[in-house]
């Protein structure tokens, strides 16, 4: 069969069939993995929040509230409770400093502020390198590890800008990003903490603490 | 003409092997292959959409006036990224987060056009499909090989597996310049064995 001609109409009459058939394509698959992307990110969350968070009995996700971190962005913070103490909470912390862009981060802090876990959720990071940081943070060796750590008074940011963690050896923009929704996770509650012990109240009330606590908080800030 | 098929796909997989032989791709060979389970998920990735494409525009090359026939392959070869894509992010998410952004770049990666170009063009559906399983097996061995390698001199894991201790690595093998020396005596081996044999 011999190759059409290259004329203006078969051209464009080419570029748009393929085109067309492309996006039905696409629009079908995207139709069809909706479900499961949602679900295996749902899936994600969940095991993130177990993974952070100490022993509780509650449900966390059904119990989850806003935090306004000191920004002015909202963080989602889902609270652990064991027969309704609270033992920790679980806050889904982000930073924009990555190399390559926006690292999610579950981070995990006792009623204290104390950090307990962490949980990189999502990060485009160079594989191999920025991405060490799923574990890099919670290895005990030198100074790498973060677990255990108070931000309101250790220094939580890397070595080199003088504080007191080790940065993933190649990564320092990495680690101080990783770093930076660590901190912002803690601002966050620390400014609202006592809007968080108050879960039982409805969502209006939540937020209209918040915005209190945040008044209030700005001054004891560390800076 | 009448080809041996088995000489289609053995074609890519050695004589024609995208990486050392025709070194194309460079750019993704070189970013993904910081471990071996890496560059094997990319060269299976990058197979797969060489697979599809290549039957895709066998089987409208006649359809396509040669004027925008590159337009046309990009619009096609883009499709199949995205469609894997989707397909990695809901099925297997552990391995598209540590892939990244070399997913979508597959799209722009010269042994998917070349073959298109070179091959897909000019032969039947089934002949393309083959060539398209051995460049894509040979691509995903180039790089399952040179991940190993940096795996193991970086951080002295195969697979995650550890051989010796993670502190006696080198980790330049984990960095860029890692890649290109791996690769450059990889290449330097494959050249003096083809030049005795």
């Amino acid at each position: 069969m011999a190759k059409l001609e290259s004329s203006f109409k078969n051209m464009a009459l080419a570029l748009t069939s393929i085109s067309i058939f492309a996006a039905a394509a696409l629009g079908v698959v995207y139709k069809l993995t909706l479900e499961p992307i949602k679900a295996t990110e749902i899936a994600k969350q969940e095991m993130a929040i177990r993974e952070v968070t100490p022993h509780f009995n509650n449900a966390p996700v059904a119990e989850k509230y806003m935090l306004i971190s000191p920004e002015g962005d909202s963080l989602m913070c889902f609270p652990a409770k064991q027969d309704g103490k609270l033992t920790g909470v679980a806050i889904e912390s982000y930073s924009n400093k990555g190399f390559h862009g926006k690292i999610k981060v579950m981070v995990g802090l006792d009623p204290n502020g104390k950090i307990l876990n962490y949980s990189v959720i999502n990060h485009t990071e160079t594989p191999g390198l920025g991405s060490k940081m799923t574990d890099w943070f919670k290895t005990d060796k030198n100074k790498q590890n973060i677990l255990g750590l108070d931000p309101g008074k250790d220094k939580i940011w890397v070595s080199k800008d003088g504080g007191d963690v080790d940065a993933i050896t190649a990564a320092t923009i990495s680690s101080r990003a990783f770093l930076d929704a660590i901190d912002r996770a803690y601002r966050s509650y620390m400014t609202q903490k006592n809007a968080a012990v108050d879960t039982k109240k409805s969502i209006v009330r939540q937020t209209s603490t918040s915005a209190e606590y945040k008044d209030k908080g700005g001054s004891n800030e560390k800076e | 003409m009448k080809r041996n098929k088995l000489s289609v796909v053995l074609n890519g997989l050695i004589t024609e092997n995208p990486t050392f032989v025709l070194m194309l791709g460079m750019c993704p060979t070189l970013g993904t292959t910081s471990s071996a389970l890496n560059g094997m998920g990319m060269g299976l990735a990058t197979s797969f959409v060489l697979i599809c494409s290549n039957m895709a525009i066998s089987s409208v090359k006649n359809i396509i006036p040669d004027k925008v026939r590159i337009p046309s392959y990009i619009v096609i070869i883009a499709t199949f990224v995205s469609l894997l894509q989707m397909v990695m992010q809901a099925y297997v998410p552990a391995l598209y987060a540590s892939l990244g952004i070399f997913i979508p770049l597959i799209v722009v990666n010269c042994i998917v056009l070349a073959r298109a170009e070179s091959f897909a063009s000019k032969n039947s559906v089934f002949d393309s499909a083959l060539d398209g399983l051995g460049i894509g097996l040979g691509f995903t061995m180039a790089l399952t090989l040179l991940g190993s390698i940096r795996e193991l001199f970086g951080t002295g894991k195969i697979f995650g597996m550890t051989i010796f201790p993670e502190q006696y690595g080198i980790l330049v093998f984990v960095l860029a310049p890692g890649a290109f020396i791996v690769l450059g005596y990889l290449i330097a081996i494959i050249n003096r064995i083809k030049k005795v044999s």
